[in-house]
């Protein structure tokens, strides 16, 4: 018989191999399932983790993880600082929706002016629109006690129904023969985030990687890293220790709508170029993944984030040489989740070979 | 522009390759907005491909990604294509337009075909089909089989080619029966069965007996079998499964024509670029088969209105027409021209609600 039997600590050594043991539980059980869908397993999963880095056309492909990677790197970064402290932003599709109309409604309010300072006014709109949005749950929590989870998740639909009305009505570009979409911000070299579009090099790059290095100072330097992490950990504790829930709240939930928001509004405003219908892909969603298979620590999520940007990549690649079915990608991709969650288990659990006790 | 260069000549290394490896095999790619399993829009252009392969065996290699987000994952994987040496890409919905141009910018002689847009250049063909032309025999059918005389109808996103829907159905279901009344339901989605089938309920609660969609998958269908006494029209495809009841026809995209006639053009080297909009007289627009549940009388006057259609000698569009504010469109006899129709924002006289802005 085997037990599961409580660890006095969580082990370190799990909480680190965990991800990997996942990722390569992932390749077999998606080997197997490629394999009953009749394609080789290994050129499959060759394919999707190997061909987007060294194959004859990586020169393309290797900006593209960047273009991928940024936005989930960003929005993981802010979910993770409130997963730790316990507080469950689980909207940030909402936010990076809201705050690529602030940032795009500025550029296009104010067409066909060019002037310098445009494009730094978009990215505090774009941070501004999705801190407003987070903090609609972030207000009701602290007042009211309303569960985050639900609001942040409720306000993503409405965030898409404005999302629609923009891109029918408001935003609607006047050129475009009544078709919906906006003007295209990509080609307006004063409100574009393309700083080298052959090299994936966006301003939202380089903000992910800011905003890794700003997280892993905070979290390791920082006092208010310190509640953060108390918090999650010992909130009775954390009480004791003087730190203010409600303020704590709404830095969370603030910090991370603003970063989904500047997701948001460098996506619009380079890769994607137009506010239209279906602006967001599901970068929001993703990014919770990416903040736990990155263990909501900020090196572990870059290395997420280029991972999950990978399986993307090469995830379509294995569709058209292949012919993998998309939903076999998708599944892919979840069992990374799904591994992940298990094998965790084994942080805080370890196994033991119960003998059978004699009477 | 460094990128484009280089991506041009491994475009251009590459067809040099490919043409002297596999002598002339000619490299056709789909990017498809829906699951190829959707049972309408994206199926039916991947039975158009499936069209290509059996027309052209083993001169001809196929390639699809499906479900590919509108924005920067469509021209990665258009790009993905062209540099895998494709020859003709066909670019299956409104929202690859840009996308479709940009990639199309950096492989000139790569051949982009993009559904339903209205950017062209000298690699980059559009086309699209007349379905108002196939509505305005379903607005006829279902004038004449209402008996609540409330006909719903589920929008997908208020562009100027779901309105023109809407207007060519409210038209030809008013003149066969003046006391019909319609009541749209804007769903903001091409396919998502969950939200389908609760604009269609919403509809039926609401008395609607008929139930025309504009969306892409079958749970209206399903909807409409759950309550009964409401007739359904297959949308993009024959949906026939659902016959004879509730479904009593349907509008069929036959995109397979079209496909093998580039995918030719391509081969001989005569491919240009063009703006195709076919209707039912070339066989891009079919009406699938009208059920037994649909008198023979009706069917009979469907089947007219049908032919007169396919051979020109009427237009659904036909004046007097007024716009819904009451202002004069078209005058007795005039017909409408396709520059109107193809950025058509304004509901005909006698549709109530507004077009959501």
């Amino acid at each position: 018989m085997i037990r599961l039997e409580k660890r006095p600590e969580p082990s370190r050594v799990w909480n680190y191999a965990a991800p990997v043991v996942a990722v390569i539980a992932t390749m077999i059980a998606g080997g197997l399932l490629f394999a009953f869908l009749g394609k080789d397993p290994v050129a499959s999963i060759k394919t999707i983790f190997w061909e987007p880095l060294f194959s004859e056309f990586a020169f393309y492909y290797r900006p593209q993880l960047l273009i991928k990677g940024a936005p989930l790197v960003l929005i993981a970064i802010g979910l993770s600082l409130g997963f730790r402290a316990g507080i469950w932003n689980i909207g940030a599709e909402g936010q990076y929706i809201m705050g690529a109309l602030s940032g795009a409604a500025v550029a296009l309010a104010l067409y066909p002016l060019e002037a310098w300072w445009i494009f730094p006014a978009m990215v505090i709109a774009g941070a501004l629109g999705g801190w407003a949005w987070a903090m609609i749950p972030g207000l009701l929590k602290a007042r009211f006690g309303a569960n985050e989870i639900l609001v942040s998740l409720m306000l993503v639909y409405v965030a898409e129904k404005l999302l629609a009305a923009m891109a029918l009505g408001l935003m609607k570009n006047p050129q475009g023969y009544g078709f919906p979409g906006s003007r295209n911000l990509s080609q307006m070299p004063w409100a574009t985030s393309w700083i080298n579009q052959n090299a994936g090099l966006h301003w939202g790059v380089l903000f992910a990687i800011a905003a890794v290095i700003a997280a892993y100072v905070l979290l390791s330097r920082h006092l208010l890293g310190f509640q953060i992490q108390l918090a999650g950990q010992a909130p009775r504790a954390a009480r004791f220790a003087g730190v203010n829930p409600t303020r704590l709240t709404l830095f969370c939930l603030g910090t991370s709508g603003a970063l989904a928001g500047l997701a948001g509004m460098f996506e619009v405003a380079g890769p994607s170029g137009i506010v239209s219908i279906d602006f967001n892909a599901g970068y929001g969603f993703t990014a919770i993944i990416v903040a736990f298979l990155g263990r909501l620590n900020p090196i572990g999520i870059l290395m997420a984030g280029l991972l999950m940007a990978l399986t993307y990549v090469g995830g379509d690649i294995a569709q058209s040489k292949l012919g993998l079915p998309k939903a076999a990608i998708q599944m892919f991709q979840g069992m990374l989740l799904f591994f992940l969650l298990a094998v965790d288990l084994f942080t805080n659990y370890r196994l033991k070979w119960a003998t059978k006790e004699a009477a | 522009m460094k990128l484009s260069k280089l991506l041009a000549t491994a475009a251009v290394a590459l067809g040099l390759a490919t043409t002297a490896m596999a002598q002339d095999k000619t490299k056709v790619g789909f990017v498809f907005v829906g699951p190829v399993g959707d049972g309408g829009w994206t199926y039916e252009h991947n039975q158009g491909r499936l069209a290509v392969e059996k027309e052209f065996g083993d001169k001809v290699e196929t390639v699809f990604v499906e479900s590919v987000p509108e924005g920067p994952d469509a021209e990665r994987v258009m790009t993905q294509m062209a540099l895998e040496g494709a020859d003709l890409i066909f670019t299956t919905s409104f929202g690859y337009m840009d996308p479709t141009i940009n990639v199309a910018q950096k492989f000139p002689n790569v051949k982009f075909e993009h559904a339903t847009g209205y950017k062209r250049a000298d690699n980059v063909s559009t086309y699209s089909a007349r379905f108002y032309e196939g509505r305005a025999i379903q607005g006829h059918i279902a004038g004449k089989m209402t008996k609540s005389n409330i006909i719903g109808y589920i929008g997908s996103y208020p562009i100027p080619e779901v309105i023109r829907g809407i207007n060519s159905a409210y038209i030809h279901a008013k003149k066969a029966n003046p006391n019909v009344q319609f009541k749209i339901v804007w769903a903001y989605t091409w396919f998502d069965p969950a939200k389908e089938a609760d604009a269609a309920k919403v509809l039926i609660e609401q008395g609607a007996d008929i139930v025309l969609q504009h969306t892409d998958s079958t749970a209206p269908q399903a909807a409409a079998q759950a309550a009964g006494n409401v007739y359904t029209f297959g949308q993009a495809s024959d949906m026939a499964s659902f016959g004879p009841k509730p479904r009593i026809s349907s509008i069929i995209d036959n995109w397979a024509p079209y496909y093998i006639a580039r995918t030719k053009a391509v081969m001989d080297g005569t491919w240009t670029s063009v703006d195709t909009w076919d209707g039912i007289g070339a066989g891009m627009v079919g009406i699938g088969e009208i059920s037994s549940e649909v008198p023979d009388d009706v069917k009979a006057e469907a089947l007219a209105l049908k032919d007169a259609i396919a051979s020109g000698s009427y237009h659904p569009f036909t004046g007097p027409l007024k716009k819904q504010d009451g202002s004069d469109w078209l005058k007795d006899g005039e017909t409408a021209d396709d520059g109107t129709l193809a950025g058509m924002n304004f509901y005909v006289e006698g549709i109530e609600g507004d077009i959501p802005q």
